[in-house]
């Protein structure tokens, strides 16, 4: 188990108090100008160095993102974004951030806005968390009373604005290029890439986009060091981590744990077992809803990093573990999941668009019972078609759960789906009338 | 997507109040000169908060000409995301989260409290015209399910008494203390914290 010493949100659960005093007292804002001096090339060094991995669920190389940004500024100033529309189906990490260690974040962006060069700053805030984004203007303006903000920020010669821009409901709006299209002030729908945001982002201009978390964890990693971090963790897949785990055990709860962590662990040290014992076990989903489920005997033995999951076809996105027990009928929940992706697709891709309506419905039926057994392969097909042809990874969000339910759970659909199709394939069908037409030989 | 109903009763005018032009001002302020758009869910989020959390068209209108651009893309900004009400959905606007998270927790237990106490139907004004409900996707609270958002604040770790208290409450016009029911310290497990122990309460 991760040492109290080694956890980067000391104020996790706002022991110590959210106010910029309480925060500069667990050590934030301390050194900051020292490690800005230090240059842009040794702060970037630095995060590809500790091997920080995107936290908003790719888990892309921050260091190497950080680097994209173009060395010199042209005619077209360069913008940070911090996305933290954070909509993911079991995640709620970002919102602790928000509340209780705002400093860090602004602290993050002023480091990572020298490092890319950009003097404005946008967090965008899901509409919903009007509360969090109430506290985080205070603590900016806090950070602006004492200078550590604005012109000439915390002493470096380099000046920054951060504002808040709120987001009004839409899980899209997560999606990088989608996030700089409400930011514009348009419909949230994904643009193509390339060109991508960090040579044609915000308003055109050359654009970083990070979630919350990585970039609140960035100011400790260099004031502790790259080695101290890559240190924690596994290979490739270093530090730490907040993982929330909710669903049916004893104790939901968020924690920060060091990346790796067996999945067991953090079920029964951390959220007090599942509920009605471990046995009573059917599934986790282990990182937010788009990644697919895994049974019982592969949570036995997994750990919690991004290349350990992927071996076995999930991932570990946002770490928003949700834990479903045997009382669940594990088709209506992952029913559920598809009526939330029908309901956030955003219409601009025909087969995320119509597709996920389909895999709702037919599921929704197959939990009633009503499904025929052909029908289960024709859903696969479905989710097929959708993963990876629509613009952006929306696509591959909805049609993985699915996936993942077909893949551990099919005996179950079966069980329950049973039926013999109407029309069975290859057959003639009785009501086509011009079926002769189709036939090769009248043809 | 979502279907958005508009209302057939609709304002004839619509003003910011002056604090909100103030404020809209602010707003504008935060994006480049050229980009006076960007605004636009800023404005609309202040006009909203200011017509009792529904947006008329003639809000529509006013904030169109507010950032100079065209009516049709308000329009349809304000029918893409979800947070925007076309219709009136009374002075405390109950939203209950029943995605996967809340659902395996009991959230239908809270819709049914909804159906029982305010109305039959989501987006149905109660009887006295103070409250409506609705089902929405996850509003990440997710450790603390199951939970529902009242106007801008979340009341989280409910149960059916719970919930039954607070509607109670609103349809008497009176707005119940949110945060956790059971005072349970933020996202902490709720028996004791299992990490960061060193740390006492300053």
């Amino acid at each position: 188990m991760l040492k109290d010493e080694d956890r980067i949100f000391k104020n996790l659960y706002n022991d110590f108090g959210w106010d910029i005093d309480s925060a500069i007292k667990i050590g934030d804002w301390s050194l900051t100008k020292d490690l800005i001096s230090k240059g842009r090339d040794w702060i970037i060094k630095q995060v590809k160095d500790s091997e920080l991995r995107g936290r908003g669920g790719a888990g892309f190389p921050t260091g190497l993102k950080l680097s994209f940004a173009p060395k010199e500024v042209g005619s077209r100033p360069h913008y940070l974004v911090i996305n933290a529309d954070e909509s993911e189906p079991g995640t709620c990490k970002d919102r602790d951030i928000l509340r209780f260690e705002p400093q860090k974040l602004i602290e993050g962006c002023l480091i990572t806005s020298y490092a890319i060069n950009a003097h404005t700053c946008y967090i965008y805030i899901r509409g919903e968390y009007f509360r969090e984004g109430q506290r985080l203007q205070e603590a900016i303006n806090q950070a602006y009373n004492k200078k550590l903000l604005g012109k000439n920020a915390c002493d470096t010669g380099w000046d920054l604005d951060i504002h808040i821009h709120y987001g009004a409901g839409a899980y899209i709006c997560g999606e990088e290029t989608a996030l700089l299209e409400s930011l514009e002030g348009n419909k949230g729908q994904p643009r193509l890439k390339p060109p991508f945001p960090a040579l044609v982002g915000l308003y055109g201009c050359p654009t970083i986009v990070n979630n919350v978390e990585t970039i609140a964890v960035i100011p400790t990693i260099l004031r502790k060091g790259a080695k101290w971090f890559s240190s924690l963790g596994k290979p490739k897949n270093t530090g730490t981590k907040i993982f929330c785990i909710s669903g049916n055990v004893n104790n939901p709860c968020n924690v920060e744990e060091e990346m790796g962590i067996p999945l067991k662990d953090l079920i029964e040290k951390h959220a007090g077992g599942v509920i009605g014992g471990w046995n009573n076990l059917q599934a986790v989903i282990p990182g937010g809803s788009s990644m697919p489920l895994l049974p019982k005997s592969i949570c036995e033995t997994i750990t919690m990093d991004f290349d350990s999951l992927i071996k076995v076809k999930s991932g570990l996105g946002t770490a928003g573990v949700v834990v479903i027990n045997k009382d669940q009928d594990i088709i209506r929940c992952m029913a559920r999941i598809a009526k939330f992706y029908k309901h956030e697709s955003c219409g601009q891709c025909t087969p995320c668009r119509e597709g996920c309506g389909w895999m709702w419905r037919m599921l929704e039926r197959m939990a009633d019972g009503e499904g025929t057994y052909q029908e289960i392969d024709l859903l696969y097909n479905v989710t097929k078609q959708i993963e990876g042809h629509t613009i952006c990874a929306f696509g591959e969000g909805s049609a993985w759960p699915v996936q993942g339910l077909l893949r551990h759970f099919r005996k179950e659909i079966e069980k329950r789906n049973y039926a013999e199709p109407l029309v069975k394939k290859g057959s003639n069908i009785p009501y086509l009338i011009d079926q002769h037409l189709l036939e090769k030989d009248n043809a | 997507m979502t279907i958005k109903k508009i209302s057939k009763i609709q304002p004839e005018v619509f003003e910011f109040s002056k604090e909100n032009l103030l404020e809209s001002e602010k707003e504008i302020k935060k994006y480049p000169k050229n980009r006076k758009g960007s605004a636009i869910l800023a404005l609309l989020n202040l006009a909203q908060t200011q017509n009792d959390n529904w947006i008329p068209l003639a809000a529509i209108k006013y904030v169109a000409k507010l950032l100079d651009v065209p009516y049709i893309k308000v329009y349809e900004i304000v029918t893409f995301y979800s947070m925007f009400n076309m219709t009136p959905v009374g002075k405390y606007f109950v939203q209950i989260c029943t995605t996967t998270p809340c659902m395996i927790r009991g959230a239908n237990k809270l819709v049914n409290v909804c159906k029982n106490y305010i109305s039959k139907n989501q987006n149905q004004l109660s009887e006295n015209k103070l409250c409506s409900w609705t089902e929405v996707e996850c509003l990440g609270a997710c450790v603390q399910a199951p939970m529902m958002q009242i106007n801008n604040d979340y009341f989280e770790d409910l149960n059916e008494g719970k919930a039954k208290e607070i509607v109670q409450q609103l349809l008497e016009d009176k707005f119940p203390e949110p945060g956790s029911a059971k005072n349970r310290n933020n996202t902490a497990p709720e028996n004791g914290k299992t990490s960061l122990l060193e740390v006492k309460n300053a």
